[in-house]
């Protein structure tokens, strides 16, 4: 484009004979592109000092500071390793990692299957009054704080709160308890309100994807004897790879770098049983002033979301080609 | 399209059913929130003399016109500054391309999936070599930082989205670059503008991490960041802790309700780009 546009405002130009020898053309070619590339680059500069001093600089941070011991006032030790070492041999650490994958598995994987079946059943009416109400509804805990998510939740959840009053209602009083104070059921419980937050988003995503398909292919399909599966499984999840990849690649980052919800529904217990990277660094960092520990730590979520989440970008790109 | 009754009346029914899982919680909070102060009430159930009064002891207890001027400020630093550099660099890697441009896109995009917990221990030592914490500036320059990622990339993929007669049009009009930008570019831009605007207001209301790290005067906070302080010194009594926690949601409640068209296609694109 640049030549194109150089090319151009040159031509107009060329009655000015100093300009008109091709020397003299190439060199002004060459400086105005020079003097447009240098004010690109002085555009970029105010995002790019921004995002290099609050976030590139403490990240280099971070990867310096997880090699030495430091209280955070007096003199820091190197310790080389060491720090990644107790990661993998205290359990507190090396548990709070597995809980967070555990999550994955409500923050993502329960929104999205979910979210495929419900958007697959409303397919048909997607225009209807009702499913354009419900899109305002399920939005609803996406423009929420998940603070807030995580209060409402915590007193839902609570001995006397709703959860347990459903349960008595329709049968079940026995199972009844409270459900994130019990060793046995807190990970789960924490996890459904990542699985209650990330729904709606995933299932309209899905939706939207799903509107976008072609109805003549459904119409064949059905011509050709295919059963609703047969449709699903040949057609839409097909259709929809880039979409399931970004909800996916959401969710997970979600799951894995948890916080709010935590830190106000459990603050990590019963016992360690709901302690998550994000939650564990705080306690370290500011509790126990480990800082290089908490460090390592933070490097390690650092690394292992991008572990996670780079390959699914794969499965995103080939959806597009 | 071909749809059966039976599949109709399934869909319906499961998409009302998810519709009650979701509003159902809020509901819960709200009769809650009408039950005598200190009492300890069942999750659903109609007071016998609802306390509307609650809802204003809740606004005094938790000191809301303070809260909300504190948001406020902080928004309406960290979103027309954010809004306004990633403009710039979003025009610059998209339309203008200088030599690099592809680098420093990558830098940029690297940072689109870090968790924030990743920087946080370095981002404490800084503000307080820069004698910053507990003021506002703690979480209004780091979040300026932390949005880059993801509004440049934004901005940039709009930027090369945009035809480009349209700035040959300008330049053989006469108009030098930076006019082509305010004149043409700017005004063309106002959709991606305004749902990253969306995008960036509701993510700077409802940040969390930064605000119980590195201020912790709840005066000085995000919403986000009062309410927790709010739930650590209520927390035992169930009412008044529902009625303060509405009355926190109610600003991004009602804004979502008056502009919600906008609110979801931000997010939905949103969460596509990124």
């Amino acid at each position: 484009m640049n030549q194109r546009l150089t090319g151009r405002a040159s031509a107009r130009r060329e009655d000015t004979p100093a300009l008109g020898s091709p020397e003299s053309r190439r060199r002004a070619i060459k400086a105005r592109r020079l003097r447009r590339g240098g004010l690109a680059l002085l555009l970029v500069a105010p995002a790019a000092l921004a995002y290099i001093v609050f976030v590139l600089r403490p990240m280099a941070q971070s990867i310096q500071f997880s090699f030495y011991e430091w209280n955070g006032v007096t003199e820091s030790t190197w310790v080389g390793l060491d720090n990644y070492a107790a990661i993998l041999r205290e359990p507190e650490m090396s548990g709070s990692i597995l809980n967070a994958f555990q999550l994955i598995i409500y923050f993502s994987f329960i929104p999205v299957l979910l979210g495929l079946f419900t958007a697959n059943t409303i397919r048909g009416f997607a225009t209807s009054r009702l499913a354009i109400v419900s899109r305002t509804v399920l939005f609803l805990p996406q423009i929420i704080p998940l603070v807030a998510a995580g209060i409402m939740w915590s007193w839902l959840y609570a001995s006397n709160g709703m959860v347990n009053q459903v349960l008595e209602a329709i049968g079940l009083g026995g199972v009844a308890r409270a459900w994130l104070g019990d060793f046995d059921t807190a990970l789960p419980a924490v996890g459904l309100i990542g699985a209650w937050v990330a729904l709606g988003l995933c299932m309209l995503l899905l939706l939207a994807g799903m509107t976008k398909i072609d109805p003549a292919l459904y119409e064949a399909a059905r011509i050709d004897g295919a059963g609703p599966w047969r449709e699903f499984f040949a057609i839409t999840l097909p259709s929809l790879r880039q979409e399931i990849a970004v909800c996916v690649t959401v969710t997970v980052i979600a799951a894995l770098a948890s916080f709010d919800i935590i830190y106000i529904s459990t603050q990590g217990g019963p016992g360690n049983r709901t302690l998550v990277p994000g939650l564990e660094i705080y306690r370290l960092a500011f509790f126990n002033r480990e800082i290089g520990q908490a460090s390592a730590l933070a490097v390690a979520l650092m690394a292992l979301v991008l572990l996670v989440v780079l390959p699914l970008q794969r499965l995103n790109r080939e959806g597009d080609s | 399209m071909i749809v059966s009754r039976r599949e109709t009346w399934l869909g319906r029914t499961m998409l009302i059913l998810l519709m009650a899982v979701t509003i159902l919680p809020f509901i819960s909070l709200f009769v809650t929130a009408l039950h005598p102060s200190g009492t300890y009430p069942s999750g659903l159930e109609w007071p016998e003399s609802p306390q509307w009064s609650n809802f204003v002891d809740a606004f005094k207890v938790a000191d809301m016109g303070t809260l909300l001027w504190s948001s406020f400020l902080i928004e309406i630093a960290v979103v027309p500054v954010s809004l306004f550099i990633a403009t710039l660099a979003g025009f610059a890697l998209g339309h203008l391309r200088p030599p690099g441009a592809r680098i420093i896109l990558v830098a940029f995009v690297l940072g689109l999936t870090l968790p924030r917990e990743g920087v946080i221990v370095p981002l404490y030592y800084q503000m307080r070599d820069l004698g910053l914490l507990n003021t506002r500036w703690a979480i209004i320059l780091p979040l300026i930082g932390l949005y880059m990622p993801f509004a440049v990339y934004w901005m940039r993929a709009h930027f090369v989205n945009m035809p480009e007669d349209i700035s040959e049009a300008a330049r053989i009009d006469g108009a030098s670059t930076w006019q082509m930008f305010w004149r043409v570019h700017v005004p063309l831009s106002m959709p991606a503008l305004s749902s990253l605007a969306i995008l960036l207001f509701l993510w700077t209301w409802n940040q969390f991490l930064l605000a119980v790290v590195l201020v912790s005067d709840p005066a000085q906070r995000t919403m986000a960041g009062a309410l927790g302080a709010f739930q650590g010194q209520w927390g035992t009594d169930i009412p008044l802790l529902c009625a303060g926690s509405l009355l926190i949601l109610a600003p991004t409640l009602i804004v979502f309700l008056v502009f919600q068209r906008q609110f979801v296609s931000a997010l939905l694109q949103g969460s596509l780009k990124g």
